[in-house]
Order: structure tokens, then C-alpha cells, then sequence
């Protein structure tokens, strides 16, 4: 019988408590303990991004975090951006400009461009491409994905 | 409120992104079944290698685990692959176990299978599977692979050689003897990865009573899958069932049948309950398809003006241990060949590929097939001779393109034409790129000794390939789609295609073509997909044929639907079938309204009573389609690449890149567009930075993310696209495929581009990728280049 | 690629790091950031028996000034240093490497602490490190022990940690205000591992550099100062020259005389643009 920590923790607003198995990374946790699908594993050693998630109100990698440490952490994943209506207008930018495919890259995407607006600072195409340089996506080539945050960036904070 | 008319052509965003975007796919790894078990693999860590005993005793007492098996095991109730093609019986193909029995070929072929409570679990006990292995020399230079005395690939094979095909038209020897200009290079392009985000996932759930097994599978074609599970596993065809959720990439790296995959199913059947496997990222660098493991040496002869007088080429392609079930692997080299000098006038050709085994991973078809290749190859042989006779390259290009005076053309490489417009697009992309200006740009960077290139990429493609390459092949994959349309009582049209979708936008492009030609709003038609026990039988997604092919279906059964239609509402309103039509779901008689479809809808469902006893009300209808008058379509363009060196450093910048494409009639714009910037980016990888290594013993070194490098958002430039529209003849959508056109033309601009920069410097490059070390070393190491031995020789 | 079995503590305390050691040895792992050491642990690389969570220890982590030092603590993360104010003043060309360390994800996680302890040859705040001349403070039950950055970084991967201590804190002295500094990466894409790299702190003089702190990292077991730079920048040689003399002493870890020739064409490139920068007093990256 595996050894197991007790953890509590919010998320996506809902307080949660489990079990956990010390080596369970918090990517593995959202998704088989909580069944919270949308975020994805790509190559869980820290690189595509596919994972990313809010923990304390940062974007990380959840596949190189454990479920053990997020004990009293606030996570917020795709669900609970789209609830609160957070990702609303990221996802109808990305939407209208065809900005995904296959879809599998844009939640942690979405994670990532989200942080960007909450910094609030307007970012020019190089700087979106270097921000977005930690999610890989292999439909869309970046282009239409610049395009979207690009818009979203300047509707909601402005022009530099 | 859309009209009707405008709905094919339209740029409407794709109906799933919201879901898919919200984190509401359902990927196959996000299904979750009742008793389900947990498959992980033990897999070779030699590259070739017997198997003298497995022991699996301490595994199967470990935590969680409910069953082992080993390849003698499932050996018994799963036959193994072999992939061969009818019209090519000389082809050497060894067969392929779900797990290797005794041999093992490839470091990470897998040969023993652990079937846990967990993933975590399973892997746990596939450490204490105890193997004892008789390590045997690893053969993983193709070249070496042919001389004698090298060893076999296979202890059971004679040679190494897969096949080897000549293809020669035309009479090159004299074309080279009377050249005024004779250009030669040698080109090696680095093993590629497909890398799908959504690694291979498979659910295998058989229930023993009623011998049915369903499958939940990421992959291109549910079809082909539910016949080759039957076939090896003893099962009739309708037994089998193949559904295919959301698919996070696939590229053509999930169209083939893979041995683990095979294994999962395998197992599910020994056990009579669900297993689940997830490659992992490791296990997909090492054991999903690789590709473009080839080298050629190409010869290009010219007159004094230009003109091509005849191209030779050599290529060798590697596959890797396996002919990839069940399309085999020799389908690369062959279109490397073909694909050489095809967008231009060719009055001679000379070329043979040999396909070679190796102890590597296997290699299949990746989007785009060998048609890169054949592009690069070209492409650069064109800039050569263009440069020996001070042309420009466009200008070269301009006086050998094919054009409409030529053809119908079987081009001497093989290829069959019906339609071209390469000077069209090159005239688009001159204007587009402001050609001159740009050129003139590079001359003032070069002054200021800033090194920058300009490349141009004529392309080819083939697209929504027919039953002409599988069907005399003996390979059994449909070459047709078909799509089956309902109406509902609502009015509302339903719609069960044979196309599948993993991210194009084919399904809703299918949606576009039944709205438009039906004559109802957009929104009022769904398109599903992906069901194969559900769905017409057909193809699926490969070579471009989705909206081509089953676009073209949708537009068959959308006219038969809506004649359908109007002779009801016909009936109903006492008109002439002929004096109605059908708008935003309105029918007319001439101007005048008469009634609506969701009003005749309700009638044909629930009040036939009231309709002529003998009028048709049937609202089903399917329709299939497969090209007959060609065996595929052939799109065209040109792409081009302006990019920075850093000669001190060997960095490549990108500084823009632009593609003309002419695919027929483009649906939805902004589906297309996306697919050629996709797919552009996935060229500049392989151009730039993607390389699956192995050491001489055939240890592969690139098995994560950090080490194989997919492009990232940073390094990749704004795409600009152009489209030329000539319709497709033999459909009447007029459609051709998009979905390679990127991938296939971006190396090539990239081959171009860079030995365009260096030329004035003196030096060439000759290895994709092209990373900074290869630059400095053909800039600054010149003596250190390999000595490439004459064509057709070795 | 799932992680194999190990205990995990969460250490509030120093003390309760030291105990760790103390029950468990080698046995034990200090998971800082988690971005080098989660990769390692989902592929099953290390196989610890007891991971050491030093997250949660609070006086770790902070960056605060004091007299001429930056006191950086060891689980500040990437992030903090990337925007703390004090960093962008005193320490601009840590402000500008760690803009190249990783990713959004990564350098919110990251620490400063974990990256050095780390030891990468190929990583970015190693080379700075010893370039800056910082010093390593080291905490065990047995007390202090600084060490310098340059001593610090054994080789590959490998540090002058011993097996009882923790790295707590990383000095930097701050530059004078004239001091200048210059930064050169070549990566295979935006926030990679470096290829080659330079980082360099010196004094500008009439007479060209003083205490040039040139270190070329990414190629070499290990960064360190190169003192054929600092001697030929003292009296003003040539850039160029200066950078094919370093080059040539560089000792690439590769096998193949090719790839050899190669990383030291590369990085002459580098390490004359860097001279040049701070010849200039340029400040970029």
C-alpha cells in the first residue's frame, strides 16, 4: 500500500480534499482525481507546455509539480478560466481567427495569454512570440495564434 | 443573415474550436471505462538483438498488475504484419509482431507487455521484467547496410535492401552530352520525427460474450484500423469497431498500425476487459513513425538559356527496421524520385531509389511523403544553374514551368497532370514579395556586410490520391469517401461523414458545401465523423483528400437531398419540381414563398398520410465519391523564404516567408491558410533544426522535447498566403487538396534561401538541418566536407 | 513516463533539511523549483528513496541589498529577480540572462538557487554567477561556509556542495555605476540551453579593461573566468584578436575535432562582440 499525503486545496474555486500519492504530479491529479481533462500531457517533462495550469495565481507547468505541494495552493485550469468567463474573450479571438486546430496546445496556451492580460502590459508580435515560446503547438505554425492574443492584447489593454 | 451563395468560400470559423479550446475535447486518454487496465511496455534497449529468455515471474506478482505477456503469447492469437504491395512481389518485407518473440530490431521495439491497475503501476513492474539478450551488430548506415559482409538488419533476411526501382524516360545520356551547363549536387536530409502533441493513445475494449471489440483510437482512418485488427486477430470485419474522438495531431504519423497499438488490442482480447495505452513522449520519439531519411545526388542539364534538358537522380531511403504496416514504406523514396523536376518541363529522366533496412526506428509516411524531398532536390539544382548562367532564379523558373500547353501530361518521372498554373502563381508571388524591391533590399544588406537570402520553391502536390495507388497495391484502404445526410423533423440537416477531422476544419468545410448547395443556413446543418462502426465507409484523412473527396461526396448527397426535397414540397404545393429552389431553407416557385423546411420536414415525418402514395420521403440519403477520370489531383504553387545568416555564429533568422497556392476551389480561406502556415512551419523545423540522432550503435539520442527541436513560436516568421483558385476538373466542387502544400514546399525555400545567402561567400550547404554548426562548417571548414561519390555508383 | 516510488517531506524549516540528511543521506533530494528535477523524476533517472520539499521555507527565499551585495535567496524564483526593481538597478546583466532562462512556466517555478546548485554548463545564471564573482553561501549544522561561484562549479552538473549542506543564499556584489557588462547567447531557439554563450563584468580604464570576468559557457565542463581575456583587455588588444586567442584556449567537450573547430568559431564570435560591447560601454544582450 502506497504511503499517501493528505492535501486541501481550491480549485478552480472548489475546495478539495484527497489523498495523494507522493509521486502523483498535479497534472495527473486534475485529470484522473478531479477529472479535469482539459489540461493535457504532452511530453511531461516540462517542455510543450500542454500542461500549463494557474497555481497562486501563476502559470506553471503542472506536470513538474507534485500533488504533494500544492497542499493550501489555489489552482485555477481551463474550466475554471472558462467559468469564471476569464478565457471568454481569448477563446472567441482565438476562435474567430482559427488561432487552434487539433486543439490539444490551446488550453495551457490560453493559461499562458491569460497571464498576459492580467499583467496588463502591452507586449508588441516579437514579445507575444517570446512569451508564447514555452507552449508548443505543431498545427497552427504561431501565426493566426500571435493574430489572436495580438487583438485580445490591444482591445483590452490598448496600444503601447 | 448568410445567403446561401455565400456560404462555400466563406472564412467561418471552424464549429468545434469553442469545445476544443474550452478544454472540452474528449482525447482518447481523457476516456475512462469500467475495469479498465493500464498497458506500459518493456521495449528493446539494443538496437538488434535475440531475445534468450524473458522472465516475468517477480513482475506479475508486483503491485497491481493483472496480467504479463510476452511475444510468444500473443503471438498465438495475433499474426504479425507484413507489408507488402501486389505489383512489387520482388519487395523484401519481415514481418512485424504486436511484440517481438525472439528478435528485436530496433532499440525500443517492444517486447513485452504489462497490464496494470495504472499506468504508474505498470511501469513499476516492467522494471522487474528480467531479460536475457544476445546483443547483435546494429547495421545503421544505409549505405554500409549494402555492402557485402555487412550483417543482416534481420537474421532472417538476405539482404537489406527493401527495393530498389529505376525509372528512366527519355534519353539522359545525350541530353548531359549536349548540356551547355551541367550542375551536380549531393543532399542529405536529416530522420525526422512527426511529433503530434496528442501522443498515440489507444483503448481496446473487447467483450468476450458477444466477441465485439470496441476501439477508442487517436488516428487518421477508423476504417483501415477496424480491418487490420480483424484480419490479424481472427475476427470478422464486423466485429470490429474503430471510434475516433478529438485527435491532438496527426500528420500522417497516425495512419499506419503500429505493433504497441496492436499489442493494447491484442491484450484486451486475452483479458475480455478495456485496456488503455498512452505512448509517452518518450516512447513516441522512439517508436512513432520517422521520416525523410534519405540521401540523393541530383544532376541537372541545361542549355545555354535555361531550358532543362534532362535531370538525373539517385536517392537512398531508409526506413528503419520495418515496411510500416499496412502501407508500406517505400512510398517516400518513390515520390522523392518522382518528384524530382516535376513542375517543369522534362524531356529526360534517369533516376533509381533503393529503400533500405536498417536497425532504426521504422519510417512512414509523414505529411508531405517524399514529395519534400524530390522539391528540395530540384529546387536547388534549378538555383545551381541559374546561377552558372547569371539568370535569376525567378527568370529560370519562368521559362520550365510546366504550363496548360503541356498537357495532359504523364510527366517522365510518372507523374500525371491535369492542370497546372505555376506561372500564375509565380507571378503572384513576384507581386506579393515585391520580388525586385527585396532584391535590392539584399544587395544593400550585403554592402553593409549583413548576409541575407532570398529562395523560391516551386511545388507540386498530390493530392486526394484514388483506388489507382492502393487498389493494384493489394492494400486495403478505401479510396472513396461517402457522406450520409438526414433530415430531421426540425429541419435540421444531419450529417455522418467518412472524412475525418483532426484539427483541418474538413468537417466544417463538409458543413459549408451541404449548407450551400442544399440551400439551407449553415448553422442548420451538423456534420460527426469518426465513428467507423457509424459512418459511411471510407477513407478517413490522408494526402489531402478531405474536403476534396469528401467534400465532394457531401455536394453529391446535398444536390440528391435537395431534388428530394423539392419534388415533396412540389407535391405539397401542387408546383413543378423544376420551377423550385431552396434558400436559407426557404422554398420558392420562382419568387413567390411556399413553404419552409422545417414545415415539410414535420409532414414527411409525421403526416406522410397526407403526401401521394407513391412519392419518395425517404430524407436519407448517401452518396460516395472517388476520383475515376485521374488518379489524384495535382495542386501547385510557390513559396518562397527571405532570411538573415549570422555568419560569425552560423544563427539563422527568418525573416519572412510567403506562399502561393492554387488548390482548386477554396472552401473556407481561413481553414486553408492555416493549414499552409502549419504546415509551412513544420518544413522550416525540418529545415532548420529537427534531427532524430542515433550513435553507431543505434542508440537514438534525441528522445525528448529538449533534445528534438520543434519550432517555437520565437524563431518562426509571419506567413504571408495568396491564393490562385483554377477549379479542380472531376468534381463539381472543384476542390484539390491544401493540407501538405506547406510542408512540402518550406525546405526547398529554405534550401534556396540559405545557399542563396552564402553563394557570394563561396559556400554551399548540403545538410538539412541546417543547424548554425553546419553553417560555419560550410563556410569556415570547407576540407572537413564529405566526399560524395558519383551518382548512380555506389 | 511516470515518476518511481519515493517519500516525500516537506521541510518548514532548515533544521528539518539537515535531519533529512542526516536520516537519509544520498538517499535524499532537495526539490527547489522542481524544472530540473521533475524531468529527471518523471523519466526515471533518479531514483531517490526521499525528496525534500524546501518550497515552504520562507526565509530561503528574497532578494534584498546590503552594503555593496545583492543577497539573493537560493528559492527566489526566476520570476522575482526577472522583475524585482533592485535586480534591473544593480545587477543588469542578471536582469538580462535570466530573460533567456526557460520559459514563462519554467521561471515561475524556477528558483535562482536550484539553477546554480543545478549546475548545467549550458545554462545562463552559472556563467553569471562566476562572472559577477558572487559567492555561495552554504548552511549545515555545522555552520557557514562560502564558497566562491567559480569554486563553486566543480563540472558537469557537479558542485562543491557537500552532502550535509543547503545552499541558502547567493551574493553578488554590485558593480560601480561605470562598471560595465555584456551578455551573448547562441541558442537553438529563445530560452534554450545555450550552444556558446558569454557573460562578462569589467572595469572600463584609459588603458582598455580592468578585472575583465569574461566567461564563455555552454562548451566547457564548467564556466570560468578566462584570464587570457583578462589580460589582453587590460592592455587594449585588438577585440578580435583577444577573441580567437580565448577561443582557441577553450577545450569543447566533444570528441570530434570538427565540432571542436566549430564551437570555437562560434564562440570567437561571440566573445568579440562582447569585448566590443564593453569596449563601448554598450549595455545589451
Amino acid at each position: 500500500m502506497a504511503e499517501t499525503i493528505p492535501i486541501k486545496l481550491t480549485v478552480n474555486g472548489v475546495v478539495v480534499q484527497k489523498l495523494v500519492e507522493p509521486r502523483q504530479h498535479l497534472t495527473d491529479f486534475l485529470r484522473s482525481e478531479l477529472s479535469l481533462t482539459g489540461s493535457h500531457i504532452g511530453c511531461e517533462h516540462g517542455v510543450c507546455g500542454a500542461c500549463s495550469v494557474r497555481v497562486n495565481g501563476r502559470v506553471v507547468r503542472g506536470c513538474l509539480m507534485l500533488a504533494s505541494q500544492v497542499n493550501g495552493a489555489e489552482i485555477e485550469t481551463i474550466e475554471g478560466l472558462v467559468e469564471t468567463r476569464e478565457a471568454t474573450k481569448l477563446i472567441e479571438a482565438f476562435v474567430a481567427r482559427n488561432a487552434l486546430q487539433c486543439g490539444f496546445c490551446t488550453p495551457g496556451i490560453l493559461l499562458t495569454a491569460a497571464e498576459l492580460l492580467v499583467e496588463g502590459k502591452f507586449l508588441d508580435r516579437e514579445e507575444i512570440r517570446k512569451e508564447l515560446s514555452g507552449n508548443i503547438c505543431r498545427c497552427t505554425g504561431y501565426h493566426a495564434i500571435i493574430d489572436a492574443v495580438e487583438a485580445v492584447l490591444i482591445e483590452e489593454i490598448g496600444k503601447g | 443573415m448568410i445567403q446561401s451563395s455565400q456560404i462555400i468560400g466563406s472564412s467561418l470559423p471552424r464549429r468545434n474550436a469553442s469545445r476544443l479550446a474550452a478544454g472540452r475535447g474528449t482525447f482518447t486518454d481523457d476516456i475512462v471505462l469500467p475495469r479498465m487496465v493500464h498497458m506500459a511496455l518493456v521495449r528493446s534497449p539494443h538496437a538488434h538483438a535475440f531475445i534468450k529468455s524473458i522472465d516475468t515471474s517477480e513482475a506479475a506478482k508486483a503491485d497491481g498488475v493483472v496480467r504479463v505477456v510476452t511475444g510468444h503469447e500473443l503471438a498465438e492469437i495475433c499474426s504479425p504484419f507484413i507489408a507488402d504491395i501486389e505489383f512489387l512481389p520482388n519487395m523484401i518485407s519481415p514481418p512485424q509482431y504486436a511484440l517481438a518473440p525472439e528478435e528485436v530490431a530496433w532499440q525500443g521495439e517492444g517486447v513485452c507487455a504489462i497490464l496494470a491497475e495504472s499506468r504508474v503501476l505498470a511501469e513499476d513492474a516492467a522494471e522487474l521484467v528480467s531479460i536475457e539478450w544476445q546483443e547483435l551488430q546494429a547495421v545503421v548506415n544505409p549505405v554500409a547496410a549494402l555492402e557485402t559482409g555487412t550483417p543482416m538488419v534481420h537474421s532472417a533476411l538476405e539482404t537489406n535492401l527493401a527495393m530498389e526501382l529505376p525509372i528512366e524516360e527519355g534519353d539522359t545520356k545525350s541530353a548531359f552530352e549536349k548540356a551547355e551547363i551541367i550542375v551536380e549536387h549531393a543532399f542529405e536530409f536529416g530522420r525526422q520525427a512527426g511529433v503530434a502533441l496528442e501522443p498515440r493513445s489507444v483503448i481496446a475494449d473487447f467483450e468476450p460474450e458477444s466477441r465485439h471489440l470496441t476501439i477508442y483510437q487517436s488516428h487518421q482512418t477508423p476504417y483501415q484500423m477496424q480491418d487490420v485488427y480483424a484480419r490479424h486477430l481472427g475476427l470478422e470485419e464486423h466485429q470490429v469497431r474503430v471510434i475516433v474522438k478529438d485527435v491532438g495531431g496527426a500528420f500522417g504519423l497516425k495512419l499506419h498500425a503500429y505493433p504497441d497499438e496492436m499489442a493494447a488490442v491484442a491484450t484486451s482480447v486475452l483479458l475480455g476487459r478495456p485496456v488503455k495505452y498512452i505512448a509517452d513522449r518518450q516512447e513516441s520519439f522512439a517508436s512513432d513513425i520517422h521520416a525523410r531519411d534519405m540521401t540523393a545526388t541530383g544532376r541537372l542539364a541545361v542549355t545555354g538559356e535555361g531550358i532543362i534538358l534532362g535531370v538525373e537522380v539517385d536517392v537512398m531511403a531508409a526506413i528503419g527496421a520495418y515496411s510500416i504496416y499496412p502501407r508500406t514504406s517505400v512510398g517516400d523514396g518513390i515520390q522523392a524520385l518522382q518528384f524530382t523536376g516535376a513542375p517543369y518541363r522534362l524531356p529526360a529522366f534517369k533516376g533509381r531509389v533503393r529503400v533500405v533496412y536498417q536497425n532504426k526506428t521504422p519510417c512512414g509516411a509523414y505529411r508531405a511523403v517524399g514529395q519534400p524531398i524530390g522539391c528540395a532536390i530540384t529546387e536547388q539544382l534549378m538555383d545551381m544553374a541559374a546561377a552558372k548562367l547569371n539568370l535569376d532564379p525567378a527568370e529560370i523558373r519562368q521559362r520550365n514551368n510546366l504550363g496548360a500547353a503541356d498537357l495532359p501530361l504523364k510527366a517522365v518521372g510518372g507523374l500525371e497532370f491535369e492542370s497546372v498554373s505555376l506561372d500564375e502563381c509565380l507571378a503572384a508571388l513576384l507581386t506579393k514579395m515585391d520580388y525586385e524591391n527585396l532584391r535590392r533590399d539584399q544587395k544593400e544588406a550585403q554592402r553593409q556586410g549583413i548576409c541575407r537570402g532570398i529562395g523560391l520553391a516551386t511545388f507540386v502536390e498530390q493530392t486526394a490520391v484514388g483506388s489507382g495507388l492502393y487498389g493494384p497495391a493489394g492494400i486495403r484502404v478505401s479510396a472513396q469517401e461517402g457522406c450520409a445526410l438526414r433530415l430531421d423533423p426540425s429541419g435540421f440537416v444531419r450529417c455522418i461523414t467518412s472524412a475525418t477531422d483532426q484539427g483541418q476544419g474538413t468537417l466544417t468545410g463538409i458543413q459549408q458545401v451541404i449548407a450551400e448547395t442544399l440551400g439551407v443556413e449553415y448553422g442548420d446543418v451538423t456534420v460527426e465523423a469518426g465513428d467507423g462502426g457509424a459512418t459511411p465507409y471510407g477513407g478517413g484523412a490522408w494526402a489531402s483528400r478531405g474536403l476534396a473527396l469528401g467534400g465532394e461526396a457531401a455536394r453529391l448527397a446535398a444536390t440528391d437531398l435537395r431534388d428530394k426535397i423539392l419534388a415533396i414540397a412540389a407535391a405539397i404545393t401542387q408546383e413543378l419540381p423544376k420551377n423550385l429552389s431552396m434558400v436559407t431553407g426557404k422554398i420558392f416557385c420562382d419568387s413567390k414563398f411556399l413553404i419552409d423546411l422545417p414545415e415539410l420536414a414535420q409532414i414527411v415525418h409525421f403526416r406522410q398520410y397526407t403526401l401521394p402514395p407513391d412519392l419518395d420521403f425517404e430524407m436519407n440519403v448517401t452518396r460516395h465519391f472517388l476520383p475515376r477520370e485521374f488518379p489524384y489531383f495535382i495542386a501547385n504553387g510557390i513559396q518562397a523564404s527571405y532570411l538573415e545568416v549570422d555568419i560569425g555564429t552560423g544563427a539563422i533568422k527568418l525573416l519572412e516567408h510567403w506562399v502561393v497556392e492554387d488548390c482548386g476551389k477554396v472552401v473556407n480561406p481561413l481553414l486553408v491558410d492555416e493549414q499552409l502556415r502549419g504546415g509551412i512551419v513544420q518544413g522550416l523545423g525540418a529545415a532548420l533544426q529537427e534531427h532524430c540522432i542515433y550513435d553507431d550503435s543505434g542508440q537514438l539520442l534525441t528522445a525528448t522535447l529538449a533534445d528534438y527541436a520543434v519550432p517555437l513560436a520565437s524563431e518562426m516568421p509571419d506567413i504571408h498566403v495568396v491564393h490562385v483558385e483554377n477549379q479542380a476538373s472531376g468534381t463539381g466542387l472543384g476542390a484539390k487538396g491544401a493540407g501538405e502544400a506547406g510542408t512540402l514546399g518550406a525546405p526547398a525555400a529554405i534550401w534556396c534561401a540559405l545557399n542563396d545567402a552564402l553563394r557570394p561567400l563561396g559556400a554551399q550547404v548540403w545538410k538539412q538541418p541546417f543547424t548554425p554548426a553546419h553553417v560555419i562548417q560550410a563556410l569556415h571548414l570547407k576540407d572537413s566536407l564529405p566526399k560524395v561519390a558519383k551518382i548512380f555508383e555506389n | 513516463m511516470k515518476a518511481p516510488k519515493f517519500k516525500y517531506l516537506r521541510a518548514e524549516s532548515v533544521e528539518e533539511v539537515y535531519d533529512a540528511f542526516a536520516n537519509y543521506g544520498d538517499d535524499a533530494l532537495i526539490l527547489a523549483g522542481g524544472q530540473s528535477l521533475m524531468p529527471i523524476l518523471n523519466m526515471r533517472l533518479s531514483q531517490p528513496k526521499v525528496l525534500v520539499d524546501i518550497n515552504p521555507i520562507s526565509d530561503l527565499s528574497g532578494i534584498e541589498q546590503h552594503d555593496q551585495l545583492l543577497r539573493i535567496g537560493a528559492t527566489t524564483r526566476h520570476v522575482e529577480v526577472a522583475t524585482a526593481d533592485l535586480v534591473a538597478s544593480e545587477l543588469p546583466l542578471i536582469g538580462c540572462a535570466i530573460r533567456q532562462v526557460g520559459h514563462r512556466g519554467v521561471r515561475n517555478r524556477g528558483t535562482f538557487g536550484g539553477s546554480l546548485a543545478h549546475a548545467d554548463p549550458a545554462a545562463e545564471l552559472p556563467a553569471c554567477a562566476v562572472a559577477l564573482n558572487a559567492t555561495m553561501v552554504l548552511q549545515s549544522r555545522a555552520g557557514e561556509r562560502r564558497v566562491e561561484a567559480a569554486d563553486f562549479i566543480v563540472s558537469v552538473m557537479s558542485t562543491d556542495r557537500r552532502p550535509d549542506e543547503i545552499l541558502t543564499t547567493v551574493e553578488l556584489p554590485t558593480p560601480a555605476s561605470d562598471d560595465v557588462w555584456a551578455f551573448h547567447e547562441l541558442s537553438r531557439h529563445h530560452g534554450d540551453f545555450a550552444i556558446v554563450g558569454v557573460a562578462a563584468t569589467a572595469k572600463r580604464s584609459a588603458d582598455g579593461l580592468d578585472e575583465l570576468r569574461l566567461v564563455v559557457f555552454g562548451c566547457e565542463e564548467r564556466p570560468r573566468v578566462s584570464e587570457i581575456a583578462a589580460s589582453m583587455a587590460s592592455t587594449k588588444k585588438d577585440p578580435a584578436e583577444t577573441a580567437a586567442a580565448v577561443a582557441n584556449s577553450l577545450n569543447p567537450m566533444s570528441d570530434l575535432p570538427t565540432d571542436i573547430e566549430i564551437i570555437r568559431i562560434q564562440a570567437r564570435t561571440l566573445i568579440e562582440r562582447s569585448l566590443v560591447d564593453l569596449f563601448e560601454g554598450r549595455r545589451d544582450g
